[in-house]
């Protein structure tokens, strides 16, 4: 028993060196604390100190959490959003997006004009841009860049996003060999023209795609062909970029490491003097760094811990719809879905709002369209709502009366736990309300991707997040054979709206209300079955300032600061 | 023993090339490609992409291409990571799981050998239930919980350790190697346990203590020996273990080992790495079964004989 206390009281003093703020000890047993000692103290001794966001606060390191590693930084190469968050720190577009309000606002240009007519834009680059290595960016950087971004020996996975350019897409298919035909001049160093194929309000915007990024010829072309996807030029050692921060670290699956860079032509503007990038793929991993002062921003959380958050005052977690939607695709090729009063009745029958509630912890909100509310002003019509009477109604009426002579039909989804909750919820759902028998079913994730594009499947899961803030994004999936339609919609009527009436539209409203009536008659033929709008979900440490929640959860770093002495996300950060 | 060496090296080949081909056939054979994505890939990109990494060439000759690459130590550009080779990343994720490994073996031969060796000296008596019940539960419990639970108590509770990470903080790697080594720690001590239960009864121990030698001299000069046998034998292929198999300890605790890289190409069908890491993995447990063999014969004179030398 001597020995005993002797090694509890080593643990009572170990503990105060490592742990400064809590002592919780002195409520485990005597022999608890002694085994708890043996481990950790002979093996290492004592551990602990200032923590990641205490240094980084003082230091104005921001630890952020990114989600994974990414695939590399090459813009024309890459996709995935932990690219997104890296590459637009690295680089700069012709126009940012403000983190605020989501409109446009001046990058690499300092400003833009159109054409009476609305199909040319004229950008005016900033003097005063510059390469990390100090060369200027001119609008000849642009031409070959997006060159390189439309070359079809490239596989850029993104190289449609520069398709409403005049020709790009038919030098990206090879019906045309030289660029000089495409769309893109640039008459002088400071100014890039850019003609479009017909009016595109939301060209801009796409302007902070990373796709539309420009990348520094000399040091892509030194490192290999250009239209290499594997060579060197993105390494610490050769990057060349043009953004607020330049690349100073890069561990495999450990972190990337940023600083504040001297050339940027607005760095008096960007507060931050480094910032750590961590490949945080496990959630649950990812919450106990934020617990332990590893990291300042998570970019997700378990959903279990969702309840308790909310539950805290003064909360650090911060939720925000997002711009994408949660539904299931019905391949209407496929009977009984071949009925639009089933598929209406499969749709009414789901009582999202439950949904919500139970399953979904309160962490996303019901949909009942494709195109999520509020994307840029645009409000979506709701042509349906929860109602298990005209549900049974027009099942009934299809020919499946209290679901009798229903064949059966299989739900599929990509393993995943929350993809199997919703689908366990929404089975019991459909027998409670339809009295019918929906079987479910995972699929790995390659499987899953190829039976949504073959359209082997009845029904299936499908998230689709947007690139840009416009209905466009979303409404333009269920055009006649597109790519992502896969469910055997089509109709000429709405094809109509969404590549004539609306771009020709004059005003932003006449646009919207194209929109309007494609989606109303989207939502009456229902191919896909909406079930919530998505929303993002981090922990933020009070600390962190400058990075507002909004629509894209977009990040813009230069307007990222830190307040040391901030404690509660409720104080004001100026 | 120079000639059993060349043997069993000449054996290794044909299992590894069997491996590769059966690996190299097999991952084409699963639905869906590197290339598809949620969002619809144009066909234009598709055979732009498969152009840049030989995909388009016919599936024999892609086979025959990928053995000329690999008999010049070449596993090929990585799908899912472009701009790294597969050599790259085995580069930067070995040595990593390979330290994993290491200290949660140290750790396992250590703990288990000891509770092993405690047990096997009073047999049926608490001094032989406790180790052997702790045991027990070390086989049962599983990583993905006994890792989530020490990082609860020594991470959040008590804040000793850090939560995660690999080299970051003074004192990350105690909680993943210990994770990881308990289990085979358990093995270990149970291995141990049957091989001094062995041993202790033989005649030479009798003779040794007839001789009044002292029981520690006993056990430790003449029991050890052999009582720990069969834990050499299985130290091997323990090893090899570890490193294919450090996956969910690497993903608990951020690690940036060759498990995740390895998991996750499987999913990603990036096909040179799945490649690249199998055939490197199965080439490491050949090898150390081969040096466990080895390390057997050393300690066993019995066995000796079998490899026709007089070592």
């Amino acid at each position: 028993m001597n020995i005993l206390s002797t090694l509890a009281e080593y643990a009572g003093r170990a503990h105060s060196c490592a742990s400064p703020t809590r002592v919780r000890t002195k409520h485990f047993p005597i022999w608890l604390k002694s085994l708890l000692l043996f481990l950790p103290l002979t093996l290492t001794g004592c551990v602990g100190g200032e923590s990641n966001v205490e240094q980084g606060n003082r230091e104005g390191v921001l630890h952020y959490g990114n989600g994974a590693e990414p695939q590399g930084l090459d813009p024309h190469v890459v996709t995935g959003v932990p690219e997104n968050h890296l590459i637009r720190a690295l680089f700069e577009g012709l126009a940012v997006k403000n983190p605020y309000t989501l409109e446009p606002e001046p990058g690499v240009a300092e400003s833009w004009d159109f054409s009476e007519d609305g199909r040319v834009i004229t950008f005016h680059i900033n003097p005063e841009a510059r390469w990390s290595n100090g060369d200027p960016v001119t609008a000849d950087d642009y031409v070959w860049s997006w060159m390189r971004a439309l070359h079809p020996d490239m596989g850029n996975l993104y190289a449609y996003m520069l398709f409403p350019i005049l020709n790009a897409e038919a030098f990206f298919s090879r019906k045309i060999e030289n660029f000089d035909e495409v769309g893109v001049k640039a008459p002088d160093p400071h100014t890039l023209v850019v003609t479009l194929t017909e009016p595109t309000p939301y060209f801009v915007q796409l302007m902070d795609h990373y796709s539309t990024f420009a990348v520094h010829r000399p040091t892509i072309e030194k490192h290999g062909k250009f239209t290499d996807r594997y060579t060197r030029w993105t390494r610490v050692e050769n990057m060349v970029g043009n953004g607020a921060f330049v690349l100073e670290d890069w561990q495999l699956n450990r972190r990337i490491v940023m600083r504040r860079s001297d050339t940027y032509w607005d760095r008096d503007h960007v507060r931050l003097n480094k910032v750590v990038f961590y490949p945080t793929e496990n959630v649950v991993s990812e919450e106990r760094g934020f617990r332990a002062g590893q990291l300042h921003y998570t970019q997700s959380i378990p959903l279990d811990k969702i309840p308790v958050y909310q539950a805290m005052e003064d909360s650090l977690y911060v939720q925000e719809p997002y711009l994408g939607t949660y539904f299931y695709l019905v391949n209407t090729k496929r009977p009984p879905l071949d009925d639009s009063r089933v598929r209406r009745a499969l749709s009414m029958a789901v009582d999202r709002d439950t949904l919500m509630g139970s399953v979904m912890q309160g962490s996303a909100y019901s949909a009942y369209s494709i195109t999520p509310p509020g994307t840029l002003g645009y409000q979506p019509p709701k042509t349906f709502d929860y109602d298990p009477e005209e549900a049974r109604r027009l099942l009934a009426e299809a020919g499946y009366p209290n679901g009798e002579g229903w064949p059966g039909i299989e739900l599929i989804y990509n393993t995943f736990e929350a993809h199997r909750k919703i689908a366990v919820a929404v089975q019991q759902m459909w027998k409670d309300v339809l009295n019918i028998e929906v079987t479910i079913a995972n699929q790995e994730w390659k499987v899953y991707l190829d039976a949504v594009s073959t359209m082997n499947f009845d029904i299936a899961r499908r998230g689709w997040i947007g690139d840009y803030v416009d209905p466009n994004n979303f409404l333009d999936l269920y055009l006649t054979g597109g790519g992502n339609n896969n469910t055997g919609y089509a109709d000429p009527a709405y094809d109509e709206l969404i590549l004539r009436t609306a771009p020709q539209a004059k005003t932003r409203e006449e646009r919207f209300a194209a929109f309007y009536k494609a989606e109303k008659m989207l939502m009456e033929q229902m191919p896909i079955i909406p079930i919530y709008t998505y929303t993002s979900k981090h922990l933020i440490h009070p600390s962190v300032c400058g990075l507002p929640p909004n629509l894209m959860d977009s990040l813009n770093l230069k307007y990222v600061w830190l307040k040391a002495d901030r404690t509660s996300p409720s104080e004001p950060c100026d | 023993m120079g000639r059993f060496l060349a043997i069993r090296l000449l054996q290794a080949i044909p299992v590894i090339l069997a491996v590769i081909t059966v690996t190299f056939f097999l991952v084409r054979v699963a639905p869906g490609g590197p290339f598809d994505s949620e969002k619809a890939v144009l066909p234009e990109v598709k055979a732009a992409l498969e152009a840049q990494y030989r995909l388009d060439l016919p599936l024999f000759q892609q086979y025959t291409a990928y053995l000329g690459d690999l008999a010049q130590g070449d596993f090929g550009p990585s799908f899912k990571y472009p701009g790294r080779s597969v050599n790259e990343l085995i580069g930067a994720g070995l040595p990593v799981t390979a330290e994993l490994g290491l200290y949660a073996l140290l750790i396992a031969t250590v703990i288990g050998g000891l509770a092993g060796v405690i047990a096997s000296l009073r047999p049926n008596t608490p001094q032989d239930y406790i180790p052997m019940a702790l045991a027990m539960i070390g086989i049962c419990m599983p990583t993905f919980l006994l890792g989530p639970l020490l990082v609860l108590l020594f991470g959040i509770e008590l804040e000793w350790l850090p939560v995660s990470g690999w080299g970051d903080i003074p004192g990350d790697k105690l909680l993943p190697s210990i994770t990881l080594g308990a289990a085979y720690a358990a093995y270990i001590a149970r291995l141990s346990r049957a091989g001094m239960l062995e041993v202790l009864s033989q005649d030479y121990i009798r003779t040794a203590r007839a001789k009044g030698l002292p029981e520690w001299q006993v056990v430790v000069k003449h029991g050890l020996r052999g009582g720990l046998l069969p834990v050499v034998a299985f130290l091997g292929p323990a090893f090899a273990g570890l490193l294919a198999g450090s996956f969910v300890v690497e993903t608990i605790f951020q690690i940036p080992g060759l498990g995740r890289f390895y998991v996750q190409a499987a999913f990603n069908r990036d096909y040179t790495m799945i490649l690249g890491t199998t055939v490197f993995l199965s080439t490491l447990i050949v090898l150390f079964n081969l040096l466990s063999d080895v390390l057997a014969a050393w300690l066993n004179p019995r066995l000796r004989h079998q490899f026709g030398g007089k070592a």
